[in-house]
C-alpha cells in the first residue's frame, strides 16, 4: 500500500481551510488504517483497484505472450490455465468492483448532500479485508500444484474432484470478497435511503446514485448465492457431500445454474454504475440536461429485474429442454430493449447540445460506441441456435471484453478524469490524457476486435495453443494487447502528475457541470456537507 | 465479408514461417455441411446485418451530432430533455425487431430438437483428454486421441498442416443418414463441437445429452473440445470423416473383423514372453501417448496434482497394486482404468517401462500373463 | 442514526436469506427437473405400474446403455442392447455385473434418459439404481430393472435411451460403516 502514502498528507490538510480544527487525522499509515472518512476510503478503493488492474493486466500479458505464436513457448498449459482463471477473478472482483465501490464512496455522499457514508466504521472494515482476500488468492499461485486453474467460473467437477488444494484458499478468498461487497452494498443502500439532504427526493438523485442504489441491491441479492456455491464446492471437495457429483446423486449442471444465478446479475453489477457515470458526463459536456431521466431510472430497474431471469443463456449447450431454452432466449433478447433506451437517451442528450471534448467526454463517447458493439454481440449470443456456434469461442471473449473493458473500465477511467480535479484540486494534464485516450482506443480495438473473427473461425477460448490458421490473427491480437497494456502506464503518469500539482481547478471544474459535488470547493474538503445543503 | 487471404502485411516476417503451411483463416462463421448448420449460418448473418443497420443509424446520428453540435461552432444548447412520444417509439421499435429475430431463431431451435428415429447412433464419451466413440448395436468402440507429435507442440519440429486438429482414429459416419450422438463424460465436463455440423453439446459426467446430424457431403470435418476440462483442454480435437453409406459399411465390417482378430491374438499373447528391450521400447511409446500428459515425460508428475512415478513407493514396493491401479484406476482421482483402453501387450509394456525408467530400477519385466492374472482377480 | 438500524437489519436479513436460497436451489432444482425432465433425471423412487393401460397402437424402442465410469473396474452390461415395447407394458431388463478384481466393491448406478423430456414418462417399478450394490471380488450378479413407459408419452418420441453410469462408491460406503473392517484395499 505504499502508493497510498505517496499522497502528501500535509498538502491535503493545507486545503482544509475551515475544517482543519476538527479533522483529527492521525499521521502516516495510521490515518489510512483507522480512517472512517468516505473520501479516504474511496481513495484507497480506487488505488487498490488500480494496483489489481495492473496485476490482472500482467497476467493478461502472459496469456497474450503465450498465444503470440502456436506451440508452447513460455508457460506450461497448467500455468496458462491459472493465469486465465486468476486474471478473470482479479479483474472482476479486484479491479472493476472495487473501483466502482471507490467511486461510490467518494461521490455518493457528496452527490446527495450527506456528510459521510451512513456506516463509516463498517466502511473501513469492508475495504481493509479486501487486500487480504487477494493476498490469499495470489499466494495460492505459489502452492504445490499451483493456484486455481478451473476458469473464473470454476465449473464443477473440475473445481471439486479434479482440482488442487489451492481450491480451499480460493473459496476462502471468495468468501472474504463477498463479505466485503455485501458490507459495501449495505452501506450504499443505507446512505442513500437515510442520508439524503432535505429536498433531495428520489427522482432528483443523480443517475450515478440511482444506478448504484440498484446495483447495491443486486449485490446483496447475489453475492450470498456466490458464497453458497463456493461453500458447496468446498464441502464437495473436502467433506464428502455430493451437490455436484453424479456418483452421490448430485448434478454438475446444477453448479452452473447456481453459479450463473449469481453470475448474470454480477454482469450488471459491473455495468449499471457505468451507465450512471456516462449519464453524468454526457450532459456536462453537451451542456444540456440528460434526456429522459425518468426512463433511465426505469430502464436501470428493469435491467436489474430481468438480470435474474436470464442466467441459463450461459448454459444453452448443457442440454436444456426446448421450452426452457426458448424462455431464456426471449428473456435475454428482451434486455436489449432497456439497454437500447439508455443508448438512445444518451444520443438524444448530445443532440443539439453544445459539446466540447475533454478526456472524460472522449472516454464516455468511446464507451457508448464500443459498449453498444458489445451489446450487439450479446444480442447475437442470445440467439440460441447461433450460440451453439459462438459458445465458448473467442467470439464470447470478444463480447465480454467489449462490455467490460471498453464498457466498465472505460467508464471508470472517464469517471476518474471527470472527478479527479475535484479530488486533487488540480486539473489533470489534458494533452497527456488525450494521448492516453487515443492510445487506449486504438490498441483496445486491435486487441479485441479481431477476436470476433477468430471466434467465428472456430477458436475455442481458454486454450494455450491453437491450430495454425489462427496464427496471424493471434499475433496481431497479442500486439494490440501489449500496446493496450503500455497505454495504461500513461494513465498512471497522468494520475501522479495531477496528484502533485498543476493548474488550480475551479469549484465547478467543468463549465456545464451540475450537481452538489460541484458546489463544494476543489479539492473537496475532508468533511463536506456537515450542515445539509439546500436543494432547490 | 471479403475473403481477405491474410493480414500478413501488418506483421513481421517472422510470422510468415509459422503460418506458411496454414490455410487462410475464414473471417466468418462456417456455413457447414448440414441443413441445420446452414440455417444457423443464415440466422447469424441476419442478426449480424440487423445489428449493422441499427449500429449505422445510431452511430450515424451520434457522429452527425458530434460534428454539428459542438461548442466550437458557436451553437447554443437546446433545452429539451424529454419526449414521451419518442421514448415510447424507441422502446416499441426494438421490440418489433426482436420479434422479427425471435421467429426464425425459434424455428431453427425446434428443428434441431428432432427426436425421430436415427440410422446410426454413436455414444461419445469425453475424458481427460480424449474422446471415446462407441457405435450402438455393435462391438465397435475406440478412443480417439490427438495425433500431433509432442515435438511439434514444443516447437522442435515444424508444425504440420492440421496441427492440433488431427487424431489417431477419427469418427466415421455415413453420409445422407441421420446420425445421433449421445454425449457423456467420464470425469469433468467436456463439450463436443464440430462447427461444420453446428453441433456443440456438453458431455456431462453421469448424464447423457443428445444431438444429431445428417451430413450430405463426404469429407473430413474437424472440431475441438469447447469446455475447459483441465490442463490439456487444447489437446483433445475431434475429427469426423463422412463416407458414403457403402464405404461406411465396408469400413465398419473391416473394423469389426479386426477387433475379433485382436481378441483372439490376445489369448496367444498370454503364453508368450516378450524380452525386456522390446517391452521397454513399446512401453515408452505407450507411456508418452497415454500417461505423459499427467505424469510428465520424465515421470516426475506435477506436484500437488499428479503424483510422481519416479521413486514411487507404490511402484517400487507393490507390484500387484501397481498393476491394479493401471488396470482399474483410482476412484475420485484423475487416474483412469486403462484396462479398458489398452491391449494386454500395451499394458505389460507400459508397466515394465514405469518400473524400470527414471531410476525405478526394479529390473522386473511384466508380461501379458501377469497383467491378465490381476485382471482376473488372481493377483496374490 | 436510529433509523439506520432497522434498515441494516432488513438488508442483512435479505443477504442471509439469499445465502439460504443458494442452498434451497439444490432441492428446488430437483423439483424443477422432476417437472421438466432437465438432464434426463428419472425419479429416484419406485413407481407403481398398477393401473396403466397398454397402448398397443404404439411401439417404442428402448435403448439400454451401461457404462462403468473410468475408475470402476466392474464389467457392466444389459442383457440386450435394445427392445421394443408398447406404452403401459411392464418389462424386466436384467443387467449383468461382474467384479473381476480381488476386492469387494460397492457400486452405484446413476440413470439418465435421453431425450430429457421422455424421462418424465419412463417409470421404474424396481431398479438396482435405487440403492448401492455390493459385489465381492471375482463374483457376478444379475441386477433387475422393472419398468414401463407411460402411455401419455408425447407422440414425437419413439426412441428412449436409458443410460446407466456405474460409479465405484466403496470409499463413501466404507465411511458410513465404522465397524466394517474387511474391505480389501
Amino acid at each position: 500500500m505504499s502508493v497510498v502514502t505517496t499522497e502528501p498528507h500535509d498538502h491535503e490538510s493545507q486545503h482544509d481551510h475551515e475544517h482543519e480544527h476538527h479533522d483529527h487525522k492521525p499521521g502516516g499509515i495510521k490515518r489510512w488504517l483507522y480512517t472512517t472518512n468516505h473520501k479516504d476510503i474511496g481513495t484507497m478503493y480506487l488505488v487498490f483497484a488500480l494496483i489489481m488492474f495492473f496485476i490482472g493486466g500482467t497476467m493478461a500479458m502472459i496469456i497474450r505472450l503465450e498465444l503470440f505464436q502456436p506451440g508452447m513457448q513460455f508457460v506450461e498449459p497448467h500455468f496458462f490455465n491459472q493465469m486465465t482463471t486468476v486474471h478473470g477473478l482479479i479483474m472482476v472482483f479486484g479491479a472493476v468492483m472495487p473501483a466502482f465501490t471507490g467511486l461510490a464512496n467518494w461521490m455518493i455522499p457528496m452527490m446527495i448532500g450527506a456528510p459521510d457514508m451512513a456506516l463509516p466504521r463498517m466502511n473501513n472494515w469492508s475495504f481493509w479485508i479486501l487486500p487480504f482476500a487477494f493476498l490469499i488468492l495470489l499466494l495460492s499461485l505459489f502452492m504445490p500444484g499451483g493456484g486455481p486453474s478451473f476458469g473464473w467460473t470454476f465449473y464443477a467437477p473440475l473445481s471439486t474432484t479434479y482440482s488442487g488444494d489451492s481450491t480451499a484458499l480460493f473459496v476462502f478468498s471468495v468468501h472474504i470478497m463477498g463479505i466485503s461487497s455485501i458490507m459495501g452494498a449495505i452501506n450504499v443502500i443505507v446512505t442513500i435511503w437515510n442520508m439524503r439532504a432535505p429536498g433531495m427526493t428520489w427522482m432528483k438523485m443523480p443517475l450515478f446514485v440511482w444506478t448504484w442504489f440498484i446495483t447495491a441491491f443486486l449485490l446483496i441479492m447475489v453475492m450470498p448465492v456466490l458464497a453458497g456455491v463456493v461453500t458447496m464446492v468446498l464441502t464437495d471437495k473436502y467433506f464428502g457431500t455430493s451437490f455436484f457429483d453424479a456418483a452421490g446423486g448430485g448434478d454438475p449442471v446444477l453448479f452452473q445454474h447456481i453459479f450463473w444465478f449469481f453470475g448474470h446479475p454480477e454482469v450488471y453489477i459491473m455495468i449499471l454504475p457505468a451507465f450512471g457515470i456516462v449519464s453524468a458526463i454526457i450532459p456536462t459536456f453537451a451542456r444540456k440536461k440528460l434526456f429522459g431521466y425518468a426512463s433511465m431510472v426505469y430502464a436501470t430497474a428493469s435491467i436489474a429485474i430481468l438480470s435474474f431471469l436470464v442466467w441459463a443463456h450461459h448454459m444453452f449447450t448443457t442440454g436444456m429442454p426446448v421450452f426452457a431454452t426458448l424462455f431464456f432466449m426471449y428473456a435475454t433478447m428482451l434486455i436489449a430493449v432497456p439497454t437500447g433506451v439508455k443508448v438512445f437517451n444518451w444520443v438524444a442528450t448530445m443532440w443539439r447540445g453544445a459539446m466540447t471534448f475533454e478526456v472524460p467526454m472522449m472516454f464516455a463517447l468511446a464507451f457508448i460506441v464500443l459498449f453498444t458493439i458489445g451489446g450487439f454481440s450479446g444480442l447475437m449470443l442470445a440467439i440460441t441456435p447461433a450460440d451453439f456456434q459462438y459458445h465458448d469461442t473467442y467470439f464470447v471473449v470478444a463480447h465480454f471484453h467489449y462490455v467490460l473493458v471498453t464498457g466498465a473500465i472505460f467508464s471508470i477511467v472517464a469517471a476518474v478524469y471527470y472527478w479527479l480535479p475535484k479530488w486533487t484540486g488540480f486539473m489533470y494534464d489534458e494533452s497527456l490524457g488525450r494521448w492516453h485516450f487515443w492510445c487506449s482506443l486504438i490498441s483496445v480495438n486491435l486487441l479485441f476486435f479481431p477476436m470476433h473473427f477468430v471466434g467465428l473461425a472456430g477458436m475455442p477460448r481458454r486454450i494455450p495453443d491453437y491450430a495454425l490458421q489462427f496464427a496471424d490473427f493471434n499475433a496481431f491480437i497479442s500486439i494490440g494487447g501489449f500496446l493496450f497494456g503500455l497505454s495504461q502506464l500513461i494513465f498512471v503518469w497522468v494520475l501522479i502528475k495531477c496528484a502533485r500539482g498543476g493548474v488550480q481547478a475551479t469549484d465547478q471544474v467543468w463549465e456545464g457541470a451540475e450537481g452538489l459535488e460541484w458546489e463544494v470547493p476543489s479539492p473537496a474538503p475532508y468533511h463536506t456537507f456537515e450542515t445539509p445543503p439546500v436543494i432547490k | 465479408m471479403a475473403k481477405t487471404s491474410s493480414i500478413r502485411w501488418t506483421l513481421p516476417t517472422l510470422l510468415l514461417a509459422a503460418s506458411a503451411n496454414a490455410a487462410a483463416m475464414p473471417l466468418n462463421m462456417t456455413r457447414g455441411v448440414t441443413e441445420i448448420s446452414q440455417e444457423v449460418y443464415s440466422l447469424h448473418m441476419l442478426i449480424f446485418w440487423i445489428c449493422c443497420v441499427i449500429g449505422a443509424v445510431v452511430f450515424g446520428i451520434m457522429f452527425v451530432s458530434i460534428l454539428l453540435h459542438r461548442k466550437a461552432r458557436g451553437v447554443q444548447p437546446a433545452q429539451f430533455h424529454e419526449s414521451t412520444k419518442i421514448e415510447i417509439l424507441w422502446t416499441a421499435i426494438p421490440v418489433v425487431i426482436l420479434i422479427g429475430m425471435a421467429i426464425p431463431a425459434s424455428k431453427t431451435l425446434i428443428a434441431m430438437d428432432d427426436t425421430s428415429a436415427a440410422d446410426v447412433t454413436v455414444q461419445i464419451t469425453g475424458s481427460q483428454w480424449k474422446w471415446h466413440y462407441k457405435y450402438l448395436g455393435s462391438d465397435l468402440e475406440y478412443f480417439s486421441v490427438l495425433a500431433t507429435p509432442r515435438e511439434q507442440i514444443t516447437n522442435r519440429f515444424a508444425k504440420g498442416e492440421n496441427y492440433l486438429l488431427e487424431v489417431d482414429r477419427p469418427l466415421i459416419i455415413p453420409t445422407g443418414q441421420k446420425v445421433r450422438f449421445l454425449m457423456t463424460s467420464d470425469d469433468v465436463i467436456h463439450s463436443w463441437w464440430v462447427p461444420a455440423f453446428a453441433i456443440k453439446k456438453d458431455a456431462n459426467p453421469g448424464f447423457i445429452n443428445e444431438a444429431w446430424t445428417r451430413v450430405e457431403e463426404p469429407g473430413i470435418y474437424r472440431g475441438q473440445c469447447a469446455e475447459l476440462c483441465g490442463k490439456d483442454h487444447a489437446y483433445m480435437p475431434i475429427v469426423v470423416i463422412a463416407k458414403s453409406p457403402d464405404d461406411y459399411a465396408a469400413w465398419k465390417a473391416g473394423e469389426e473383423t479386426r477387433i475379433a482378430q485382436e481378441k483372439a491374438a490376445e489369448q496367444e499373447l498370454l503364453a508368450m514372453n516378450m524380452d525386456m528391450s522390446e517391452l521397454m521400447a513399446n512401453g515408452e511409446r505407450t507411456y508418452i501417448a497415454y500417461c505423459a500428459a499427467c505424469h510428465q515425460p520424465n515421470g516426475a508428475g506435477l506436484p500437488g496434482i499428479f503424483p510422481s512415478l519416479a521413486g514411487s513407493q507404490l511402484i517400487l514396493n507393490d507390484k500387484t497394486a501397481h498393476i491394479d491401479i493401471v488396470l482399474n484406476g483410482k476412484a475420485g482421482t484423475s487416474m483412469q482404468a486403462f484396462g479398458r483402453q489398452l491391449s494386454l501387450k500395451e499394458l505389460a509394456s507400459v508397466l515394465t517401462y514405469t518400473r524400470n525408467a527414471w531410476g525405478n530400477d526394479t529390473g522386473e519385466a511384466i508380461q501379458a500373463a501377469d497383467v491378465y492374472k490381476v485382471q482376473q482377480g488372481e493377483g496374490e | 442514526m436510529a433509523q439506520n438500524k432497522p434498515l441494516i437489519g432488513k438488508l442483512i436479513l435479505i443477504a442471509l436469506a439469499m445465502f439460504g436460497f443458494g442452498f434451497a436451489l439444490v432441492p428446488l432444482y430437483d423439483v424443477f427437473c422432476d417437472l421438466t425432465g432437465i438432464n434426463g433425471k428419472t425419479a429416484a423412487v419406485a413407481a407403481t405400474g398398477d393401473n396403466a393401460i397398454i397402448d398397443t397402437s404404439r411401439v417404442i424402442t428402448i435403448e439400454f446403455l451401461a457404462r462403468p465410469n473410468k475408475d470402476m473396474p466392474w464389467v457392466f452390461a444389459p442383457e440386450v442392447q435394445s427392445m421394443t415395447v408398447h406404452p403401459g407394458e411392464i418389462h424386466i431388463m436384467n443387467y449383468l455385473a461382474e467384479n473381476p478384481t480381488g476386492r469387494m466393491i460397492v457400486g452405484q448406478a446413476v440413470p439418465s434418459v435421453s431425450p430429457g423430456q421422455a424421462a418424465l414418462y419412463f417409470n421404474k417399478i424396481e431398479c438396482f439404481c435405487f440403492s448401492q450394490q455390493q459385489l465381492a471380488g471375482g463374483k457376478n450378479m444379475l441386477m433387475p430393472l422393472q419398468f414401463y413407459v407411460d402411455p401419455a408419452l408425447p407422440a414425437q418420441f419413439n426412441t428412449i435411451t436409458l443410460n446407466y453410469t456405474l460409479y465405484d462408491v466403496t470409499q463413501a460406503w466404507a465411511a458410513q460403516q465404522p465397524q466394517q473392517n474387511n474391505i480389501g484395499e
